[in-house]
């Protein structure tokens, strides 16, 4: 065996994957070792009132965990949401949670301290239990995110295995830097909605490869809508995140260049079937 | 959905506290927290109703053989086994003799 090959089983021995650890786990291993510190942690019992109304189990920290410390030893707020929990819906208390955390860390700037963010996202969106006031909080989340990264960026990570749907793909489309693994998909609706919509013929929500070969993570890169595109590897996405948090704002967010986008989206011909590649070069303006 | 509330006779109370689990399909969350002295006091909301001797008897067999310290334990199940009802319970007993 060659030094190379020993080598990269090495590696492949000691990598620590990141998507199969817990929201807290994630918010912990991401933070400078020894600076995490929850905010409104499961012991405050700040759980939905509305779930136990419709018979369902909550969660002691209703699915999202908000934690400061220091990323690099610069101030950071991490928020992790639980994807196991209800599909990682955001209701009020969870998605107050967020827009709490990003708004405080946006009031720590305004008063000289630096803080900046970290949305570990996994989550179909809205809590469809808690209908408007999720919505509600949704968009205060969006809000928070573009006042934030007048001063600090915000950077977005879907890892996988949930994803990041519905209005939480807008949140993630905010963020100054999104990254994703491969196991990752991103997309404003969920491959059930849109084959329910669509019809089976054209969106058939159990074929998996098509699924990821429009909304998974190594697309979503090829077609310019995210900025990394990572190994499930907890030193290596570590590594990127303070990368990225090193490299400032960037100098024109996405959620700027809008115009761009809409001007690719109207050459887009919706009487083909689109594939991953027809959609690739779509974005990435050149011809099949 | 059915919540229902255990008592067992314990020692002193539990020095910090601990939180494992998650309220996930086939998963529970427990957490311990200190109780009063000579009492371990469970409440468990669980998502699959009629099961009160299930959890009786897991938790007579599990608190027999050992004195167990005062605790609150609040159960948030979502459908678990009783084996991985055990394993969570003994995982949270695992931290908190870590605190």
């Amino acid at each position: 065996m060659s030094d190379a090959n020993a080598e990269k089983i090495n590696r492949l021995l000691q990598q620590r994957s990141f998507i199969e650890l817990g929201a807290r786990q994630r918010a912990r291993a991401l933070l400078d070792a020894g600076s995490f510190r929850e905010l409104l942690d499961p012991f405050a019992r700040m759980t939905s009132p509305w779930l136990p109304k419709q018979g369902i189990v909550v969660q002691a920290d209703d699915g999202v965990v908000v934690a400061k410390g220091t990323i690099d030893s610069q101030p950071a707020v991490v928020v992790a949401i639980e994807g196991a929990f209800q599909g990682g819906s955001l209701g009020e208390v969870g998605g107050a949670k967020i827009a709490g955390a990003l708004e405080l860390a946006a009031e720590d700037n305004r008063n000289g301290i630096a803080t900046r963010a970290l949305l570990l996202l996994e989550t179909g969106g809205v809590r469809l239990q808690e209908a408007n006031l999720g919505l509600a909080a949704i968009a205060e989340i969006q809000s928070a995110i573009v006042e934030l990264q007048q001063y600090q960026p915000v950077i977005g990570l879907v890892a996988g295995p949930v994803g990041c749907f519905g209005g939480m793909s807008i949140a993630a489309g905010l963020c100054s830097y999104l990254l994703v693994t491969q196991e990752a998909r991103l997309g404003l609706n969920g491959p059930q909605v849109i084959e329910q919509e669509a019809g089976v013929d054209e969106y058939d929500s159990r074929d998996r490869p098509f699924i990821w070969s429009l909304t998974g993570g190594e697309q979503r890169y090829a077609s310019g809508l995210v900025d990394g595109y990572l190994a499930d590897d907890l030193e290596l996405i570590g590594e990127q995140i303070r990368r990225f948090f090193q490299q400032g704002l960037p100098a024109e967010q996405r959620s700027h260049r809008h115009a761009w986008f809409l001007e690719r989206l109207q050459k887009f011909d919706g009487s083909v079937q689109a594939d991953a590649a027809s959609v690739r070069s779509l974005y990435q303006g050149e011809q099949l | 959905m059915q919540t229902l509330s255990f008592q067992f006779s314990a020692g002193h109370p539990a020095q910090g506290r601990a939180l494992v689990g998650c309220v996930g399909s086939g998963d529970l969350e427990v957490m311990l927290e200190p109780g009063t002295s000579g009492t371990l006091a469970i409440a468990v909301v669980t998502s699959v109703n009629g099961g009160e001797q299930r959890w009786q008897q897991l938790f007579q067999r599990m608190f027999s053989d050992q004195q167990m310290p005062a605790l609150n334990i609040t159960i948030h199940d979502f459908g678990a086994t009783p084996g991985v009802v055990r394993l969570r319970m003994e995982q949270a007993l695992e931290e908190l003799s870590h605190v």
